[in-house]
């Protein structure tokens, strides 16, 4: 049984490392990566199988794919965390020469990416490839996908989904991160994304659905129970519930912190309501 | 004069389904994605041999490319294919952020380029997919002029690391390079010496090139024929080496003067060796509806353009 206790105080630590990466070059997009802190750390502390000595092929390892690719700082706060590479190395988050790009590449060699993402949809088709790639190696492990909800209005997703289910690409778990917020407002006024649920149903998907994405406990129950719907013939999406900016009050409940930085004195009263735990970097 | 022989037209895309058959049996990591369009690219083969690595994606050219980024994550080489057009400008973000800026190992190998698809007309012949792709930074880029080399380089791309596109097209054309020739990627082929003029070309053009080149001779005219089949990385040695040589330049292809390898040819010469040059392309132009014959000489795409650029360029040096 997981120490939920240990997790809590992993992800908080991490909400300190998102906020102090995007306040530092006063950019970035802590809103979406708050919402997504305990999804990653469920996943990456106490759900995948996979080796820190990083290696791009990946094989008999669990992999993940990040298609909302702006959520950079929950991505590089967590691997660094989960021993990819050195904590300290967050201090560089979008600087010049940086490993750590605005945005997640394979182009300046960062341990635990293995695509490039940030323009939006295209995350999926790429896990499917990787998810088919482990059934022609014999390789029974399992591909983990995130994607925005917003990110849903791009048509390739519906290219990949309709693929997925129509040729039995079991192997893979997608979780959509509704929070229903896009840079322009809720998803609601952007473009209403519908009955999502029935709509993952209707091309073939098992859909399951976690209620509160910023329960730890929730996360990691249903991430396993994502797990053991795989190798039924069927791919296996995540309807996954969070709230942006969760964890820091004044940034939850609205779009206005997807791309926005926090000032200085933003920045302490963040800090505040997450006390460091494992260690500033 | 050397006589280059037509062995027997055959269709370019016919030599990239017989590289890919050959490849399906000498490298086992090697897939095959197709958007409904198996026929057409010639896959066949390689489908009814291998089914367990070909995947038929659907008429989804977005997803066929990021699956493909995808499947090289676990060693696999995967080959794409459909029309030149749905291979690049509709994908373009695709190939960007997946394929080149994610440095995967995938084949982009695009059929039917150029105004010689003929009848269905410019929604379908892209003149645009040469300077799309070049533009890309670490991709390479080839367009292969007959079948025997649209075979040999497509099994040659497999044994090299990185993203490729690979160019063809749907007409039969004469067939005039060895059988048994080495593909090297970035190694112009001269396929005449001369003294007066350098006629630098790609894919289907090459062989009118080789017809111009006779045609001149029997001018009095000596000309130099380079064919250049690999755009990028382009071999500048061999075409500033020509032109220091002959002093005047013709590049032709069947692409839009503007992004193609004409423009490639004019940026080594301009940084190199300024040397006048014509182009034999489109002109900044769509192509239309019609024969491949009609349209090559509605658009200047000929021998006989490239006779008349040649005679024009002379006249510069």
């Amino acid at each position: 049984m997981p120490n939920i206790n240990e997790l809590q105080d992993f992800a908080t630590q991490v909400r300190r490392d998102i906020l102090r990466q995007v306040h530092k070059v006063n950019s970035g997009h802590p809103g979406g990566s708050l919402g997504c802190t305990e999804f990653f750390t469920a996943l990456y502390q106490e759900v995948m199988e996979y080796n820190t000595n990083f290696d791009m092929d990946g094989k008999g390892e669990d992999l993940f794919f990040l298609s909302n690719g702006h959520i950079s700082p929950v991505y590089y706060s967590v691997l660094a965390r989960s021993g990819y590479f050195p904590v300290e190395e967050l201090n560089t988050f979008r600087l010049i020469d940086s490993r750590l790009q605005g945005h997640p590449t394979t182009h300046e060699g960062l341990p635990g990416i293995r695509i490039a993402s940030g323009s939006l949809g295209q995350g999926m088709s790429v896990a499917l490839g990787a998810a088919q790639t482990k059934k022609l190696n014999n390789d029974k492990h399992i591909v983990y996908s995130l994607h925005g909800d917003g990110e849903l209005q791009e048509g390739q997703n519906w290219e990949a989904i309709m693929y997925a289910a129509g040729n039995k690409v079991d192997n893979i778990i997608s979780t959509i991160d509704l929070n229903g917020q896009q840079i322009d407002g809720s998803t609601e006024n952007v473009l209403p994304l519908g009955n999502l649920k029935a709509k993952f149903e209707a091309f073939g998907w098992d859909v399951m659905e976690i209620e509160n994405g910023n329960d730890i406990e929730q996360v990691i129950n249903g991430l396993k129970e994502a797990k053991s719907r795989t190798g039924k013939g069927k791919p296996v999406c995540i309807l996954m519930t969070t709230v942006m900016g969760h964890g820091v009050d004044f940034m939850m409940h609205t779009h206005a912190w997807h791309g926005k930085a926090p000032n200085d004195e933003q920045l302490e009263k963040g800090l505040s309501q997450n006390p460091e735990t494992l260690g500033d970097y | 004069m050397k006589e280059y022989k037509n062995t027997g037209s055959k269709d370019t895309r016919s030599g990239f389904g017989d590289g890919l058959t050959e490849l399906g049996k000498t490298n086992e990591n090697v897939v095959a994605l197709c958007a409904d369009l198996t026929g057409s690219l010639k896959m066949d083969d390689f489908k009814a041999n291998h089914p367990e690595r070909f995947f038929q994606v659907g008429i989804a050219e977005a997803n066929m490319i990021g699956m493909a980024a995808g499947m090289t994550i676990g060693g696999k080489i995967p080959f794409t294919g459909t029309f030149a057009n749905f291979a690049t400008g509709r994908v373009y973000d695709q190939i960007r952020q997946s394929v080149a800026y994610s440095g995967k190992n995938v084949k982009i190998c695009a059929s039917h380029a150029g105004v010689t698809l003929g009848e269905d007309g410019a929604t379908h012949q892209i003149l645009e997919d040469l300077g799309l792709m070049k533009m890309l930074p670490g991709m390479t880029v080839i367009n292969t002029c007959d079948y025997n080399q649209t075979k040999a380089a497509t099994i040659a791309i497999a044994e090299h690391d990185g993203p490729v596109y690979l160019r063809f097209g749907r007409p039969k054309v004469a067939n005039f390079t060895p059988e048994d020739q080495k593909f090297e990627i970035g190694k112009a082929v001269k396929l005449y010496e001369g003294t007066d003029v350098t006629i630098i070309a790609t894919g289907h053009l090459v062989w009118e090139a080789v017809q111009a080149a006779v045609e001149l001779n029997e001018k009095g005219i000596s000309a130099e024929v380079i064919n250049i089949h690999t755009i990028k990385p382009l071999d500048e040695e061999a075409i500033i080496t020509s032109a220091k040589k002959t002093g005047c330049v013709v590049t032709a292809e069947e692409h839009n003067f503007l992004g193609g390898l004409g423009e490639s040819v004019a940026r080594t010469l301009a940084e190199n060796h300024p040397t006048p040059q014509e182009f034999v392309a489109t002109k900044d132009t769509f192509g239309e509806s019609g024969t491949p014959a009609q349209l090559m000489d509605k658009y200047g795409l000929n021998a006989a353009a490239i006779v008349k650029a040649s005679e024009k360029v002379l006249k510069r040096k």
